[in-house]
């Protein structure tokens, strides 16, 4: 289900700290596609992503959420969008359904439609035997499905992740994966960061590479291997092959 | 490494975390020990003047009578009580909140020894802190009095050695009695109430004998002095110990370490175990399963109820909020004396009810807007931040209103002019401590609530003096109203610095 309209567009995008994290970054991610964002620790990934979310504001640039322009009108591109970040942020006083009631409250979604979603959603997570516990006491694991479930809760149209998978064991990564390519089949967006190679190879469209806050490599899996002038080699050859030459450069 | 060596090791070990945390809780970030331990000095060098005030007339005691050794027993129990309820704190630290435990379980060392010298440690820096905070008060009766006034630091040892020993007892026990999920909101209840109680206590006492505030009225009365043992009870050996009796002091030390021995030889085997359970069971909170239809409502609205779900549920909110419904108790009843009888008294209401309400509003301010858990959520989430900002600060006076409008509104029927102006006093003291953390505000976690004081001293200072001040004007405003204007003036312009130093200007 593509559109014609980018999922997100950024431009020139610029973040400075002591130095620069992400340095005129310019990336498309279509409407509908599972896109990849790959890089080694401090390639400025995050940042970017944080920028796009509205946690942080670039130095510079342009953020265009499914034609919304995320700097110059931040609500109706968060209306639209939503992030889970690599350390699940809920509250521990909190049960999986209170917290999700809330998510809902907070995105404005019919209370009626989003109890029963919202119930739906946390057993599809595996978490059936704990809706009515609070959180203070869950596995990493849990809490980082609980966050999932709060993302999806107002179906949103692109879904941004920030090491979605860190801490999940393999059936719960499992359901998070299969939860997420259901999302891009009926039409949502996601956009991904991951250490776990296999993770994007099998999972996403696209892949995008990131070293020291600029874009050194994208395409699909197929057209990275040829832009690397292998077309046998892993993703994980390519992705040290990108970085450490990218790293030499600099 | 022989055992001993190995137990000092602990220790030194133990030590030092202890300083490094009290060094973090007084400067808030690394770098500044040198500028903490000047303001420390300069702190209690300065406090040896409110010290010289309050208890400079008993430096020249020499054979004290029943209502001076009332009056020495009772503010040792009192010292001894907040001690108590410190100590309680710091035990249920040490199960709840070190992170080192399962390393400490799972290494080859002996559990009992180790500890046995966090016990010890616990004890430690409980008197440490009591003697730091009581030597202007010994140096006042030291100057004042002589050299045989020394021997109160050895009862303020006894007071540190035994409190940290009924703590330990306490909090085990309750974790027998109600279980590891319960004894953390319990102890810091119990805390609370113990630390204040006693002062309430004596001022209850004296409203319903006396009809005034001052504790002091029911301890140097006729009738306490009747109802007193007599004056070679052992009642009266900490006061004499520390007026100079040598024996009885060494009487009370060795009791004090032979009862801290007694708990860590009774305690320390078992509190493996305790910990253990601590573990296993902290975790499983359930609520009863409820209709899964959501709640609707505006977006502000799930804010506030998620802030008051949240308020409801925070066991530090619970019992700061207890300590200050309890020091609203004496007010309360002597607002209640005076219906039947003219009391003049009852001006000294209006400041207490403004000085609990801008002390609770700078604490529920600091958890519903720093304390974000999920800043990330909130952030990303649909609505513009002057909104969820607004939702929040709604909460804390809505909170605020919820709790003292009952008494504002009992204030009405003894005097309406004084309930309006305790009413604007509350309003004003609670706007000012919200505008205060707004301000100043630094993200942080709910459970970072201990060391919200560190993030900006200015902050915490400020907070004290607008609600000091707003107290100050609305007493000033129901017996002097011009000096009011003067007070409220001052505290106007505390508030306006404050905003101009602050890092949120403009």
């Amino acid at each position: 289900m593509k559109s014609d309209v980018s999922a997100l567009e950024v431009r020139g995008l610029t973040k400075r700290f002591d130095r620069p994290a992400v340095d005129a970054l310019d990336l498309t991610v279509r409407t509908g596609e599972f896109y990849a964002l790959l890089g080694p620790n401090g390639a400025g990934k995050t940042t970017t992503l944080r920028m796009v979310a509205g946690l942080l504001k670039p130095d510079a640039g342009s953020v265009s959420i499914l034609g919304v322009d995320a700097l110059a009108d931040p609500v109706a591109a968060k209306q639209i969008m939503a992030w889970v970040s690599d350390e699940p942020m809920i509250y521990d006083k909190l049960t999986p359904l209170e917290y999700l009631e809330f998510v809902a409250g907070l995105w404005g979604i019919a209370s009626a439609a989003s109890g029963t979603s919202a119930h739906k959603l946390l057993v599809s997570l595996g978490l059936e035997t704990h809706l009515h516990e609070r959180c203070e006491g869950f596995s990493k694991g849990m809490r980082q499905k609980v966050a999932l479930a709060g993302a999806l809760v107002h179906d949103p149209r692109l879904i941004i992740l920030d090491e979605p998978l860190t801490g999940l064991d393999a059936l719960s990564a499992r359901h998070v994966k299969g939860l997420l390519q259901e999302r891009v089949r009926s039409g949502c967006t996601v956009i991904m960061t991951t250490h776990i190679l296999e993770v994007a190879e099998r999972m996403a469209d696209r892949i995008g590479v990131i070293a020291a806050g600029r874009l050194v490599a994208e395409g699909t899996l197929t057209e990275l291997r040829q832009q690397n002038g292998r077309g046998d080699t892993s993703l994980e050859d390519m992705f040290i092959a990108l970085v450490d030459t990218d790293a030499a450069a600099a | 490494m022989s055992s001993a060596a190995a137990l000092t090791w602990f220790a030194r070990h133990e030590i030092r975390l202890a300083w490094r945390e009290w060094l973090a809780m007084v400067t808030g970030s690394r770098g500044r020990r040198k500028r903490a331990i000047i303001a420390l000095i300069a702190f209690v060098a300065i406090m040896h003047l409110p010290a010289y005030a309050v208890i400079g007339r008993f430096a020249d005691l020499q054979a004290p009578g029943k209502p001076e050794l009332i009056v020495i027993t009772a503010t040792i129990f009192l010292a001894w009580a907040l001690m108590l309820s410190q100590a309680i704190e710091s035990v249920t630290r040490v199960f709840y909140a070190r992170a080192d435990l399962d390393l400490i379980m799972s290494s080859p060392a002996n559990l009992a020894n180790v500890f046995s010298v966090r016990i010890a440690a616990i004890a430690l820096s409980v008197t440490g802190m009591a003697l730091v905070l009581s030597t202007p008060f010994v140096d006042v009766l030291v100057i004042g009095g002589g050299i045989r006034w020394f021997s109160a630091f050895g009862v303020v040892v006894v007071i540190g050695l035994s409190a940290a020993a009924v703590a330990i007892a306490i909090t085990v026990a309750l974790f027998r009695l109600i279980g590891p999920s319960r004894t953390r909101l319990v102890a810091q209840i119990v805390a609370a109430v113990i630390g204040a109680g006693f002062v309430i206590a004596l001022q209850v006492a004296a409203i319903f004998s006396y009809g005034t505030l001052s504790r002091f009225t029911v301890l140097t009365s006729d009738a306490a002095a009747a109802y007193a043992p007599a004056l070679d009870s052992p009642l009266w050996w900490p006061a004499r110990a520390a007026i100079g009796d040598s024996m009885v002091l060494s009487w009370l030390l060795a009791g004090g370490l032979m009862l801290l021995g007694a708990v860590m030889a009774t305690f320390s085997p078992k509190f493996a175990d305790t910990v253990v359970s601590v573990a296993a069971t902290t975790r499983t909170v359930r609520r009863g399963p409820r209709a899964t239809a959501f709640r609707g409502g505006s977006r502000q609205q799930a804010l506030r109820a998620k802030e008051f779900l949240l308020l409801r549920r925070d066991p530090w909110l619970l019992s700061q909020s207890l300590m200050q419904l309890l020091y609203l108790v004496p007010p309360a009843l002597l607002l209640w004396r005076s219906f039947s009888e003219s009391s003049t008294a009852i001006v000294l209401i209006t400041p207490v009810i403004v000085m609990a309400a801008g002390q609770l509003a700078g604490g529920l301010a600091w958890l519903t807007i720093s304390g974000e858990d999920a800043a990330d959520l909130v952030a990303t989430a649909p609505l513009p931040p002057s909104r969820v900002i607004r939702a929040k600060v709604e909460v804390v006076l809505i909170s605020i209103g919820v709790i003292f409008a009952p008494l504002t509104a009992a204030l009405a029927f003894a005097s309406v002019t004084q309930a309006i102006v305790t009413a604007l006093g509350i309003i004003v003291a609670t706007v000012s401590a919200a505008a205060i953390q707004l301000w100043f505000r630094v993200q942080a976690k709910r459970s970072q609530f201990r060391r919200r004081q560190t993030s900006s001293r200015l902050a915490t200072f400020a907070e004290a003096f607008c609600s000091i001040g707003w107290a100050a004007t609305t007493a000033l405003a129901v017996t002097i109203p011009i000096a009011a204007v003067i007070s409220g003036t001052m505290t106007a312009a505390i508030l306006a610095a404050t905003w101009k130093i602050s890092p949120r200007r403009g």
